[in-house]
């Protein structure tokens, strides 16, 4: 799960981390009066959107009076930015982030991640702060120094003074360093974080290391243990379509392409949009059902596909194991009676009871197109598709 | 041979009693697996389906001489479960829980550094050797006993890759589900060093997907250590867009690493059989081994 930057800032201050003063305004009205709250003529308007290069792409602004931060709040709130994170449709700026302004010296970078291939967590600092850390990763790889750390042993003081000496913190940086460091380990670990980068960790000109951006990402896994994170979720940041899946139990990730998939399994999910695509078709989603493909549970699937105008056929592709197909192939239809669905429908069962499953649908009234194996349902589909343009 | 689960497996069922472990438990033992107990705490003395239950996992090994253990334990408890399977000294642990916190499978992670235990999973479908053992939530029927092994990080796609082996006349010798999790207990390397002993193991499959460097890493192994027999791997994910999770956890490319085509490019460098359409998997792995 994603959140905001002010959200981040505000679990941050909890734990000790020294974040500029700042409050979220959702209104031009509301930008003003943080703006008269903060003791700092100089301030930052900051868009909130759930993605990454918001300065470049615009989003983040300085003010030296309250009537910039007004034209700035009406400037921002409500503009479309695009960011080479947000893909070229950009997000709607809802939310902002009134900060005091902070006098640089410097520009660091700081964050917390899984690293698969050692099985621990990584943490890494750079001198390179205010840049895109994978590209620092891929130029001057030497400049990230990086520290392992496994979650049942801790984050050690050593391994803290090699990261900020590594950063080159000298005098009562270094004391301010370690303290801000190790209370983001302390976040990352208590709240079951999957991501924290502070992109750019600052040293002021009064030595002071403070975080002046914040992205945290939690692991979903994790969110039970933080029934108090829930209320964090902005469910707006997300494509409604895969908003609506979720309340369904259903895992759904909306592509650009025409030919939408059902399938059960995220394996077989990725690899029917695979097959699709390699049989001279574009994936309209990604969408895997579970192991529980009912008549309810399809047709949730075929609302949730059909909510996508571009879609022009559908793939039902569902490897049966110990859910009989016979019993999915009555649910298709079942689904198919309860909602309108005008495009055509190709569906391929294989696995328990696949026979009667084919003759099940063959003798429906409705218009099924049944298909025999996996290369055949990718050619109906990708034929079906080309035919209803 | 088969490897991991055979004739001489010795089960127990962690959270026997509950949902997931009574259905899929009664679908283990009727395949034919040798189910010796079951352990969920506090229900120790009872029997379900004939078998005896018991509180501990310790006292579930001291009693009936089990060596393998599957977990059916809800996410929040599942890593103290692996753990106390790991303690207990079992041979092989098989975790089929999905959504388990990755700080806490972290920390299984170093808890199983230099123990004698086995982990696969968690979040996978399980094990299965045909015709001697299976331990896991696959279709049983779908199987036949041969000389193909299969590694998986999927559950139905390995299941669609399985029906292609049979189909064309061959079987399995063992069948792993290694998981879709990104920190699991045993990956493709692993895998691939126990079917290199197996004598009955002719030729591998290998079903890899977008995240980590699993299959990167497979490559490598098979380069170093020479493997010989025949392996074809399909990787999922070609048209998954950055940055999303596909489902599985595990399943994600991040900073623009992990990417299939990656994968691809690192096992086409070796002797692997790599194939672009998932359902070449069977024919191919026929031409190889003939």
């Amino acid at each position: 799960m994603k959140i905001h930057e002010y959200q981040g800032k505000a679990i941050l201050r909890e734990y000790g981390v020294a974040v500029p003063d700042g409050f979220p305004a959702f209104t031009v009205d509301e930008a003003v009066k943080v703006y008269n709250k903060l003791n700092s003529k100089v301030a930052i308007v900051k868009a909130q959107i759930h993605a990454g290069g918001r300065g470049k792409g615009g989003g983040v602004k300085l003010a030296h009076s309250r009537d910039e931060v007004e034209r700035l709040a009406n400037e921002l709130l409500g503009m479309t930015l695009v960011t080479h994170q947000t893909g070229p449709g950009g997000k709607e700026v809802q939310r902002l982030l009134i900060e005091q302004g902070i006098d640089i010296d410097r520009e660091l970078y700081a964050g917390i991640v899984l690293d698969r291939e050692s099985r621990k967590y990584a943490f890494m600092v750079s001198t390179e702060g205010g840049m895109e850390i994978e590209k620092v990763a891929a130029e001057t790889p030497e400049k990230i120094i990086k520290e392992w750390i496994d979650p049942s042993i801790g984050l050690q003081s050593y391994q803290l003074r090699n990261l900020v000496f590594g950063l080159g913190l000298k005098g009562t940086q270094v004391k301010n360093g370690i303290k801000i460091l190790n209370a983001l380990w302390k976040v990352f670990v208590e709240k079951d974080c999957s991501l924290i980068e502070i992109n750019p960790l600052v040293v002021t000109k009064d030595d002071n290391v403070i975080a002046l951006d914040s992205k945290i990402n939690f692991d979903d896994n994790g969110l039970f243990r933080h029934k108090e994170l829930l209320d964090l979720r902005d469910t707006t940041e997300e494509d409604p379509a895969e908003v609506e899946a979720g309340k369904h139990q259903l895992n759904y990730i909306k592509l650009d392409g025409n030919v939408g998939c059902m399938v059960n399994g995220a394996g077989l999910a990725m690899a029917t949009m695979d097959i699709i695509k390699l049989y001279g078709g574009e994936p309209a989603n990604f969408l895997d059902v579970g192991g529980v493909a009912n008549a309810e549970t399809v047709a949730n699937g075929f609302k949730i596909i059909l909510s996508d105008p571009n879609v022009k056929t559908i793939l039902i592709n569902i490897f049966g194991g110990i859910v009989r197909c016979d019993r999915v192939a009555q649910g298709v239809i079942n689904a198919m009676e309860t909602v309108a669905v005008k495009i055509p429908v190709i569906v391929r069962l294989e696995g328990t009871n696949a026979k009667e499953a084919a003759d099940l649908l063959n003798n429906s009234t409705l218009d099924f197109l049944v298909a025999h194996s996996f290369e055949e349902a990718a050619q109906k589909s990708v034929k079906a598709a080309k035919e209803a343009k | 041979m088969a490897i991991l689960v055979d004739n001489n497996t010795r089960l127990i069922i962690q959270g026997f009693t509950g949902h997931e472990g009574s259905f899929h438990g009664s679908q283990i033992i009727e395949y034919g697996t040798k189910v010796v107990g079951g352990v969920t705490p506090g229900k120790g003395g009872q029997t379900h389906r004939n078998i005896p239950v018991f509180n501990t996992v310790s006292e579930a090994k001291m009693a009936t001489d089990a060596n393998t253990s599957v977990i059916f334990v809800p996410p929040a408890f599942a890593a103290d479960a692996i753990m106390e399977a790991i303690a207990a000294e079992l041979d092989l642990v098989i975790c089929i829980t999905e959504g388990i916190p990755t700080k806490d499978m972290v920390s299984v992670n170093q808890f199983l550094k230099n123990k004698k235990t086995r982990l696969i999973g968690p979040n996978c479908p399980g094990v299965i050797s045909p015709g001697k053992a299976k331990v896991g939530i696959m279709p049983g029927f779908i199987h036949n006993p041969g000389n193909i092994g299969i590694i998986s990080r999927s559950g139905t796609l390995t299941y669609e890759a399985v029906h292609q082996i049979s189909l064309n006349g061959m079987g399995q010798s063992t069948s792993i589900g290694i998981g879709g999790d990104p920190i699991n207990g045993t990956n493709f390397v692993d895998a691939l060093s126990l079917f290199a002993k197996d004598d009955e193991t002719e030729g591998v499959v290998l079903i890899g997907e977008i995240g980590g460097t699993a299959e990167e890493d497979a490559a490598q192994w098979v380069i170093d250590n020479n493997f010989t027999k025949p392996i074809v791997a399909f990787i999922a994910g070609r048209t998954a867009p950055p940055g999303r999770r596909m489902g599985h956890a595990g399943a994600i490319i991040a900073g623009g690493k992990g990417t299939a085509q990656d994968k691809m490019a690192a096992l086409k460098a070796t002797n692997i059989t790599v194939v672009d359409n998932p359902a070449d998997i069977g024919i191919t792995m026929k031409k190889l081994i003939n």
